[in-house]
């Protein structure tokens, strides 16, 4: 679905990414680490086309097409999803009327009908109930005034009603009580199927015992230094990043 | 004065005196004071503190033709028809280059207690009060109105009495010459637990360079609960002037919101004094300016008394060359504790040669208050475009929602349903016709 292949970016002439290399198949959830500033949300950024980085070299080929030559929407469109690490507060924007607006968007490329007013509304009810939101967050503007939380459940919701074939999560999960990491996680869950992919940039364990994945990534200085499966984020977890860093080195 | 057309002289001062003693003789020392406090400042200029950004000099070269007897050309039902909120169901009084028009008004059944009239018809015994609110302000504008208004709006709810509908106040200019000046005066008084929602409109039907000097005096009582709207959508070059002055009551609750879409230019003062503990008073504003056009709003918030709570909220969009002026001052009077005072002015500037000019002002003379204010000035946020073309619109469509919702943001705050969905449609409608979102 994803082949990264050496993907380099950086901004304003400085390198963040340094040679990235990153196979996701369809089916597959794979967890990236790292200690801060690695790059994480500079390559979630970089996969769904924010203005602002320079890609310097390599590729991102998305169902074998080039991913980075793509404009944003036709990411989404096409299926990316980025849930934000920040997820931006749009005043005076409608929740409903948004998230109606991005669902036509993609299903109308997807060469499904529009949702109308009414059908809408039924599907993202029972989606909401799921991810414990008020029905008052309909009609409050697009995350502003948010709590973390409220914040970061909206993404989920987004994502549900979207229905990505690759989602990139950043830090889905941070900010979260307890509660509400398992009700977030149980929404990823849900939307895992054979021919779908997720991507959870996270920097703990904790997530991953709800979303278990198939891959953990270290990240570290733009690079990915070690890859394993699920015992390789429990093996950071008890002894940190020093380490891997040390023997990467 | 220098361009006095001579095939139509501009009306002097003396003889529009004459007229307008016929019509009272009781508003004659208003008058008088009027029109010498006028003498003595003249116009203002860029030098006045209050009017740094706001060039009245246009205005002060037109010749002097307040509109003192109606202008020969009336007007019918159907050219009103269409107007914005021409259809909504309310009482409607219509002035028409500031004088009253009984056949395109139409004022229903209002509970006794309610009167909704116009102010000469209306204004026996009232005389000495006329004045009793703006009286203190040294704008220019003022003063001219004192001296020249022809006629305007009365409203009165008595104590414990609701309009069961809202009331209209049209004002139309038909104005074909430069000059031709409407002096308006409307007074609403709002007894103790009085509601009501009233909705003024300025409206140009010619296109010449008009002027529109309104003066509002509001009397808030006790309990009352009062929502105005004031909507401003006058011709390219025209001149609008507007005064609000409003005294409040204890636990009184006003919404003022001022949409300010048309005239070449527009000044809106807003004079708000909370003078007993328990108001909410809430300022909201919404300029869309574009061309030459140029939108001022000037406030003064007066906390008089503890536990009040005041909100001014103006969002501006400007294209073009246009600019916006936004000076909000808010002043909280020693023993004005636990004042809640919160402002915030937002420019967006679709154009390189816009310009906004923000000034808050916080005067505070008690210890344990919380003011905050906040001023931004700027391009549509890249940020939220790439957020919203990360679920699939396309830029034109992200950028069209922003727009929207920076001007939703001040139309939501509109509490009557039918007002405020005439006025979303019709910001909707205008940011579509006007603005390029590719
Ligand atoms: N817009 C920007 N301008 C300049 N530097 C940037 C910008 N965005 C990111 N960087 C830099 O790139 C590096 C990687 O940042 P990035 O946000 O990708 O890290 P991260 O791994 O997501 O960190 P965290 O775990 O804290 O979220 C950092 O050194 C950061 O300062
Ligand atoms: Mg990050």
């Amino acid at each position: 679905m994803l082949q990264i292949k050496n993907l380099q970016a950086g901004i304003e002439d400085k390198p963040i990414l340094k040679g990235i290399d990153l196979s996701v198949n369809a089916g597959e959830v794979h967890a990236i680490m790292g200690p801060n500033g690695s790059g994480k949300s500079t390559l979630a950024s970089v996969l769904a086309g924010r203005d602002g980085f320079d890609v310097t070299g390599g590729k991102a080929l998305y169902n074998g097409n080039d991913l980075l030559d793509l404009a944003p929407e036709e990411r989404a469109r096409e299926g990316v999803f980025l849930a934000f690490q920040y997820p931006v507060e749009i005043p005076g924007v409608n929740s409903t009327y948004f998230l109606r607006s991005a669902v036509n968007a993609v299903r109308t490329h997807r060469g499904e009908e529009e949702l109308d007013a009414m059908n809408f509304l039924k599907a993202v009810k029972v989606k909401m109930k799921e991810l414990g939101l008020g029905e008052d967050f309909l009609k409050r503007p697009v995350n502003a005034g948010f709590s973390g939380g409220e914040k970061k459940r909206n993404e989920i919701l987004q994502m549900t009603m979207l229905d990505p074939r690759l989602a990139i999560l950043d830090e889905t999960d941070s900010g979260l009580d307890i509660d509400a990491l398992r009700i977030v996680a149980d929404g990823v869950n849900r939307l895992r199927r054979d021919d779908n992919a997720q991507v959870v940039i996270t920097h703990y364990q904790r997530l991953l015992d709800y979303i278990v994945p198939d891959f953990v990534h270290v990240l570290n200085d733009g690079c990915i230094i070690k890859s394993g499966d699920k015992s390789l984020a429990l093996e950071l977890e008890e002894k940190g990043y020093d380490w891997l860093i040390k023997e990467a080195a | 004065m220098s361009q006095v057309d001579t095939a139509n002289p501009a009306v002097e001062p003396v003889e529009a005196f004459t007229k307008l003693e016929q019509n009272g003789a009781a508003l004659m020392p208003l008058r008088k004071a009027g029109l010498a406090r006028f003498s003595e400042s003249g116009y203002s200029t860029l030098r006045d503190e209050d009017w740094r950004f706001t060039n009245v000099k246009p205005i002060a070269e037109l010749p002097f033709r307040p509109t003192i007897d109606p202008l020969g050309q009336g007007i019918g039902q159907d050219q009103l028809g269409n107007v914005t909120f021409g259809q909504l169901d309310a009482d409607r009084l219509v002035f028409v280059d500031g004088h009253f028009n009984a056949d395109l008004s139409q004022i229903g059944d209002q509970p006794s207690g309610v009167t909704v009239t116009h102010l000469v018809s209306g204004l026996a015994g009232l005389e000495r009060e006329a004045g009793s609110l703006s009286g203190g302000d040294d704008n220019p504008f003022v003063a001219l109105n004192d001296a020249f208004f022809t006629d305007g709006a009365l409203i009165r709810i008595a104590d414990n009495q609701c309009l069961t509908k809202p009331v209209h106040l049209l004002f139309v200019t038909t104005a074909g010459k430069d000059g031709e000046a409407a002096h308006i005066r409307n007074w609403i008084i709002a007894g103790a637990n009085s509601q009501g929602t009233i909705i003024e409109s300025h409206l140009s039907l010619g296109q010449a360079a008009t002027v529109t000097n309104v003066v509002t005096e509001t009397r808030i009582g006790d309990g009352a609960n009062l929502e105005h709207v004031k909507f401003q959508d006058q011709s390219a070059k025209a001149f609008h002037l507007a005064s609000l002055h409003s005294e409040l009551g204890r636990d009184a609750r006003y919404a003022f919101h001022s949409i300010a879409l048309g005239a070449r230019l527009s000044r809106n003062n807003l004079r708000m004094r909370l003078a007993k503990p328990g108001i909410e008073c809430v300022l909201n504003g919404l300029y869309m300016m574009r061309g030459q056009q140029l939108a001022d709003h000037h406030m003064i918030v007066e906390h008089a008394a503890p536990h009040c709570d005041s909100h001014e909220y103006f969002n501006g969009i400007l294209d073009d060359q246009s600019r916006g002026v936004f000076h909000g001052r808010i002043l909280v009077q020693p023993g004005a504790q636990k004042t809640d005072a919160k402002q915030t002015n937002k420019n967006l500037l679709l154009s390189d040669d816009a310009t906004a000019n923000t000034k808050p002002q916080l005067e505070i003379y008690a210890d344990d208050v919380k003011c905050t204010h906040g001023a931004t000035i700027g391009e549509m946020d890249d940020d939220s475009i790439f957020y919203l073309r990360t679920r699939g619109l396309d830029p034109s469509t992200a950028r069209r929602m922003l727009l929207h919702g920076f001007a939703g943001e001040i139309v939501e705050r509109i509490r009557h349903d039918a007002v405020r969905e005439e006025l979303d449609a019709l910001v909707w409608g205008r940011l579509e016709a006007v603005h390029k979102f590719d």
